[in-house]
């Protein structure tokens, strides 16, 4: 069950008057059904906020976002909820420091009233690589890779199909950053997620993406594939130069 | 490499409360040079620089031997301690977000360095500050001086960071994660700027990271840090001809730009490498 994503025109401002900062000033592109889509640029260039503006974090934008043509504000927040989740970039603080792992899993289980819970609950743990026991941990009872793993397991837990990822490695080591996406390339072979993910290591980029957008200050500069990284086949000059000091990084060239 | 300026052996660290040691048994010499320190988060890399510092609180710090320079380093006072922090041996930190002072300006937290360990005017150390920001390629460093650490970009936080370590001319530099908070374009102009300093003034550097492609691009010799221990020591030229698996292990880990997209190779931890090593 995959859905396609498309963003027209995507514009939001912070404050108001004259002071008001336009983050994004108009922002379009589509996402296919299945596709795993990057979003890549400095720090402050908006890419978080797209995804906040998707998921109606953030709900004072202005332009369109439709989920398989449907706009993101028809769908009613239920509806909307099993539709997209997302994961946020640092598991030390996006889970609850008081709730146990089958808390935090158990209680979109019971809003959206579905049944089995134990059994979705076990599943969900299991799907991520993590033993049921885990269920009764606390967050500071685990390293920083299986509170990710808890966090995907409860963005996993109501089945959605579009799954929003902000930066979900970059809080982490190498080596528990290769679990994570090998965790991540495996859900989506399995299940036919759409993935739409902000990062800015083009590495994983490369590693991950089908197509990835390079965005500066709100504006998305260029789409690329993701063999255009290791050619530098950029033409904007601000992609080049960041694909080329990504290349510099890792001593390619 | 021509002097020693720092000489680690059998260090051992132990913070309050724990049972176990977090760093156990490292030695190391450091000649005017750059040596990378890596490993994963808790591997003890971050708690060496602090210990060589002398900034753990409350923590029992032993060594066979702690030398910087003509010092021992375990039997100084507090009080001489102060005139080898930020004078002779320096710490750049993580964040700038974190480490400025948010209510002074830039400029006098850079100076206070200066004024601190030299007999100066203030206005001769702030023609000094005014030379180190030029120095960290700091354009219109007059103004720079008189904002305040919010007015100013992550990048730009860190070069003031670098200045305000260099400044008072240490022999010895420890850059604990110098550039995680950055970008990668910004990154790459910080450490340049990072490395063309420590070569020309032949300051020893000690560089902590978890970033392989960083220690790799900007250090000679790399220290590999796994639970306390350093599991290996290699020639940063030489890290893709690493023996010891968890080196090979991190290494695999890491996706590459034009790598072949299969899963990622996951580190299987064996117990022995927590194994002292001789």
């Amino acid at each position: 069950m995959s859905v396609s994503v498309e963003i027209r025109d995507l514009y939001i401002a912070f404050g108001s008057g004259p002071a008001a900062v336009k983050v994004l000033p108009g922002v379009s592109f589509k996402v296919k059904a299945g596709e795993c889509f990057g979003l890549v640029g400095e720090s402050g260039s908006g890419k978080s906020t797209v995804l906040r503006c998707i998921s109606l974090l953030t709900d004072f934008w202005k332009g369109e976002v439709l989920i398989d043509g449907r706009s993101v504000r028809d769908l009613a927040l239920i509806e909307r909820c099993r539709m997209l989740q997302m994961v946020f970039q640092d598991p030390y603080g996006s889970l609850h420091p008081r709730q146990s792992v089958r808390t935090v899993l158990h209680e979109p289980l019971v809003i959206h009233g579905l049944g089995d819970r134990e059994e979705r609950m076990q599943r969900a743990i299991t799907d991520v690589g993590l033993p049921v026991e885990f269920l009764d941990r606390f967050p500071h009872q685990l390293s920083g890779g299986q509170r990710q793993r808890v966090a995907i397991a409860r963005a996993l837990i109501l089945e959605p199909s579009l799954l929003l990822l902000d930066e979900p490695t970059s809080a982490l080591d190498v080596s528990v950053q290769a679990e994570i996406l090998n965790l991540l390339q495996r859900l989506r072979d399995e299940r036919g997620f759409t993935y739409i993910m902000v990062t800015h290591d083009l590495a994983v980029v490369d590693h991950m993406c089908d197509r990835f957008a390079v965005m500066l200050r709100g504006e998305v500069t260029e789409i690329l594939p993701h063999e255009a990284i290791a050619v530098n086949g950029a033409t904007h000059p601000y992609a080049r130069e960041l694909i080329g000091a990504s290349l510099d990084y890792e001593g390619i060239r | 490499m021509d002097k020693t300026i720092l000489d680690v052996q059998n260090l051992r660290i132990r913070y309050a409360g724990s049972p176990t040691e977090a760093v156990r048994g490292v030695s190391f010499t450091l000649g005017r040079e750059r040596l990378g320190i890596v490993g994963e988060s808790g591997s003890g890399k971050s708690t060496v620089g602090r210990a060589l510092l002398r900034l753990l609180p409350g923590a029992s710090i032993t060594a066979d031997r702690l030398r910087f320079e003509d010092l021992d380093l375990l039997a100084l006072k507090e009080r001489e301690m102060l005139k080898v922090r930020g004078r002779r041996m320096s710490m750049i930190l993580q964040d700038p977000k974190f480490s400025l002072n948010p209510i002074r300006r830039v400029g006098d937290q850079v100076a206070e360095t200066y004024l601190r360990h030299f007999k100066c005017s203030r206005r001769e150390a702030h023609d000094k500050t005014i030379a180190m920001l030029e120095a960290v390629k700091i354009r219109d460093a007059e103004r720079v001086f008189k904002q305040y650490p919010h007015e100013i970009s992550g990048g730009m936080g860190q070069r003031v960071m670098i200045a305000m370590m260099l400044l008072a001319d240490p022999d010895l530099v420890i850059a604990d994660e110098p550039t995680s908070a950055l970008d990668v374009t910004v990154r790459l102009q910080v450490l340049t700027i990072l490395d063309s300093l420590v070569r020309d003034r032949g300051i020893g550097l000690i560089m902590i990271s978890h970033d392989l492609n960083l220690v790799r691009n900007f250090c000679d010799r790399v220290l590999i840090m796994y639970a306390g221990n350093v599991v290996e020591t290699l020639k940063a030229s030489e890290l893709d001809q690493a023996q010891h698996p968890y080196t090979q292990g991190l290494l695999a880990a890491q996706p590459r730009i034009g790598g072949p997209r299969q899963p990622l190779a996951v580190l299987d931890r064996k117990p022995e490498w927590l194994k002292e090593q001789a």
